[in-house]
């Protein structure tokens, strides 16, 4: 089959490889008929992501056909059931995943070991994500072997497209549950970094959950835009023409934001002094994560508010605002989405009509130019928000 | 146990999981309470050197021209700083505990540092000559404290203090908790033959007797190892320890302790081992370069093992089910697919 490879930093390749075949009982085939490129997957391409080996297949938003299952599936999946595969591989047996922790769960990282040396615990094996999460082959090829595919994937209904139901393997439920960590009331005014395709996801979500207000902040006029016109954001701050933290005192008299949502994570731009001063501190190894974003998200949110970090981060960070977080009595919330919990509601959300998640996608290539979409997405070319592949 | 996880057979203990002392491992009570003792008096001695460091260094920084006085030498405040600065650097690294004799042996190197900077003060022209000499060697009497506790310390560290007399070999501990009742999980892995299901590296496990078994194990480089073990303790639901008997390819013994976890989450399972790899600690730290770290190696068997009893097999990904590693990937033929690749499937 054709899937699409690392081959090393800012260079991925679409090769032949072998056809995945099934390795545990609950395993089952996805012949792939959509897939996508995901902010994170830049975090890989840019080198960020430790443990990433050469010809390591990427990609871990896809869906597609069920071809093949392994023995102990049952009845549970059956060969053509058209499926959204989620991005963490569960088990859906752990003390983890019975609470809903899906995205730790604490049987599908044969590299635990590993990951407990880099986060002191092991995290949940994740689709084409380095091998810190599993070294499983990833979702950007014509097939996929899914484990536990009994517990990850769900069933959408034909009348329902591609576009629309693709998103909930991973950006939508992260953007919701970003949106939800913020335990939104009446009246709330959120305020979300970044306007990639999570953060569009954020900003929909929290108006979804009832915020009066949702600000968009970012540097790209055309996906500020998409957030007011599509995603609802009612407010939006370009941080390259305006000082972020006065424009958000400004927009809620002084208070800040009930709740910050970080939809950057570790490869956050800024202003030029505080950019080059991480970056540098990141090349040097002296920290592997430049927080702009975050150390902004804590300064600007009101007392006893909270913090949602879904932008993903891989190590650690300097000069984080830990007095103001503290004495201010700031929530902190984070983790990987735990998808798994969200993909039911939010697939009836979209069933209802209350969201078209396909109104992120503003590029569609053949897998083979997977390649281009990287650069392109990198680039943020051709005003590219999200790029979606057809194996 | 597989070839890394062999261990001596003349040391097992299993009653203080948190016990880093060797002299508490062994049978003999009077032994024991020796090595413990030792152990806290070499300790607090250490403490004692690294407050004295950290006393020194803020002495040395603050009033660098006191000290320069009372030592009888000319007053160069930047180098006394500096000197100070390292002071409170082994200081700080004894007293935080993370690696106390790595701190005392900083101490010696700072020690022969200052001794040699002092006998650059000692020539007839210096007029405050006898403070010098005094101050001489009263460092050398620390120095000879920081030798003695620094040795001592890593002595303790790679388990070879006195007291626990001349043993060899290296030591994994590991935890983990599986979500199954503490009665499946004894008994899964009181079924000898079970093992090698989960643990990477063991071939067969064939139970000889009520407290003999024979085992084979394939250690790095394919080397096959066979030994005989027997079962030293046995406790239903508490306990399992064993130790290699003489004449097989290696020396091992452990133990294995079970507890139900608080909050119905199952039972928790702490593991030790010890062995005397084969080419010795050598032959370890070579293997270690290879990606087979014993530690590693009993943490991964542990996860298996947390596999089988809660999902009912060993999870693989298209990396893991290599032996060396391999791009997340499926394999390029099937004789390079692991052991477990051979599920009858459906479609296609």
């Amino acid at each position: 089959m054709k899937a699409n490879c690392w081959e090393g930093k800012k260079k991925v390749r679409v090769e032949q490889v072998p056809d995945p075949k099934i390795l545990n009982s609950r395993d089952a085939i996805v012949r792939i008929t959509s897939t996508a490129i995901c902010g994170s997957d830049l975090h890989l391409y840019n080198g960020f992501i430790p443990t990433m080996e050469k010809g390591d297949i990427l990609g871990h938003e896809f869906m597609g056909e069920v071809v093949e299952t392994g023995p102990g599936l049952k009845n549970h999946l059956r060969i053509g059931d058209r499926v959204v595969v989620p991005f963490p591989i569960s088990c859906g047996t752990c003390y983890s995943c019975q609470r809903g922790l899906f995205s730790v769960c604490e049987n599908t990282n044969p590299n635990a070991w590993l990951a407990e040396k880099m986060f002191g615990h092991a995290t949940a094996g994740i689709f084409g994500y380095s091998h810190l999460t599993g070294g499983y082959a990833g979702g950007q090829a014509e097939f996929a072997r899914v484990p536990f595919a009994d517990v990850g994937p769900i069933k959408v209904p034909e009348e329902l497209s591609d576009e629309q139901v693709l998103f909930l393997s991973d950006i939508f439920p992260t953007g919701y549950m970003g949106a939800e960590m913020c335990d939104i009331e009446p009246g709330a005014v959120i305020a979300v970094w970044g306007s990639g395709p999570v953060g569009q996801f954020a900003i929909a979500s929290a108006k979804l959950l009832g915020a009066e207000r949702v600000i968009a902040i970012d540097r790209f006029d055309y996906r500020l835009r998409m957030a007011v016109e599509k995603a609802g954001a009612t407010d939006a701050i370009n941080y390259e023409q305006v000082s972020v933290l006065e424009a958000l005192k400004e927009l809620t008299g002084g208070r800040g934001p009930d709740a910050c949502i970080d939809a950057v994570g570790m490869e956050a731009h800024g202003h030029p002094a505080i950019y080059a001063y991480d970056r540098t501190k990141q090349a040097l190894m002296l920290e592997t994560d430049r927080p702009i974003a975050l150390r902004e998200a804590i300064m600007a949110c009101r007392n006893g508010g909270t913090v949602s970090v879904i932008g993903v981060y891989g190590g650690f960070i300097d000069k984080f605002p830990m007095g103001s977080l503290m004495n201010r009595s700031i929530t902190i919330k984070t983790g990987q989405c735990h998808v798994q919990r969200y993909m039911r509601p939010l697939l009836e959300r979209v069933q209802r009509g209350e969201i078209d998640p396909s109104f992120v996608i503003t590029h569609t290539l053949r897998l083979d130019e997977a390649p281009q979409g990287y650069d392109m997405f990198l680039h943020k070319e051709d005003e590219c928000v999200k790029v979606v592949l057809k194996p | 146990m597989a070839t890394e996880l062999a261990t001596r057979a003349d040391a097992v203990g299993y009653d203080d999981f948190r016990s880093t002392d060797p002299g508490r491992e062994h049978g003999n009570g009077g032994a024991k309470h020796n090595g413990r003792r030792q152990s806290d008096s070499d300790e607090r001695l250490a403490r004692v050197l690294g407050w004295f460091s950290i006393g020194l260094g803020l002495g040395e920084i603050a009033a660098p021209g006191k000290l320069a006085e009372l030592i009888g030498v000319e007053n160069k405040p930047g180098l006394f700083r500096l000197m100070g600065l390292r002071e409170i650097g082994s200081g700080v690294a004894i007293l935080s505990q993370s690696w106390p004799a790595g701190g005392v042996w900083s101490r010696v190197a700072g020690d022969a540092l200052d001794l040699a900077l002092l006998s650059t003060q000692l020539a007839p022209k210096n007029p405050q000559r006898g403070k010098t000499i005094a101050a001489t060697v009263a460092l050398l009497g620390v120095t000879a404290l920081d030798l003695f506790t620094s040795k001592r310390l890593s002595e303790q560290s790679r388990g070879t203090s006195a007291p626990a007399g001349a043993r060899r070999g290296l030591r994994v501990k590991e935890a983990i908790t599986v979500n199954r009742p503490v009665g499946e999980v004894y008994d899964y892995w009181h079924d000898f033959q079970n093992l090698p299901r989960f643990m990477t590296h063991l071939e067969s496990v064939q139970v000889l007797g009520p407290k003999r078994s024979h085992w084979v194990a394939v250690g790095p480089g394919g080397m096959r190892v066979e030994w005989d073990a027997e079962t030293v303790e046995d406790r239903t639901n508490e306990l399992i320890s064993w130790r290699s008997l003489p004449g097989g390819d290696v020396e091992t013994s452990g133990w294995l302790r079970f507890k139900p976890a608080p909050g119905r989450r199952g039972t928790e399972i702490v593991v030790e081992m010890r062995y005397d790899p084969p080419g010795g600690v050598l032959g370890a730290t070579l293997a270690k370069l290879f990606g087979e770290a014993p530690d590693q190696i009993v943490a991964r068997d542990l996860r298996a093992f947390k596999n089988v009893m809660e999902v009912g097999e060993v999870l693989h990904s298209d990396a893991s089910i290599h032996r060396r590693p391999h791009p997340a990937r499926p394999p390029e033929n099937d004789s390079d697919a692991g052991r477990q690749a051979g599920y009858r499937s459906t479609g296609r």
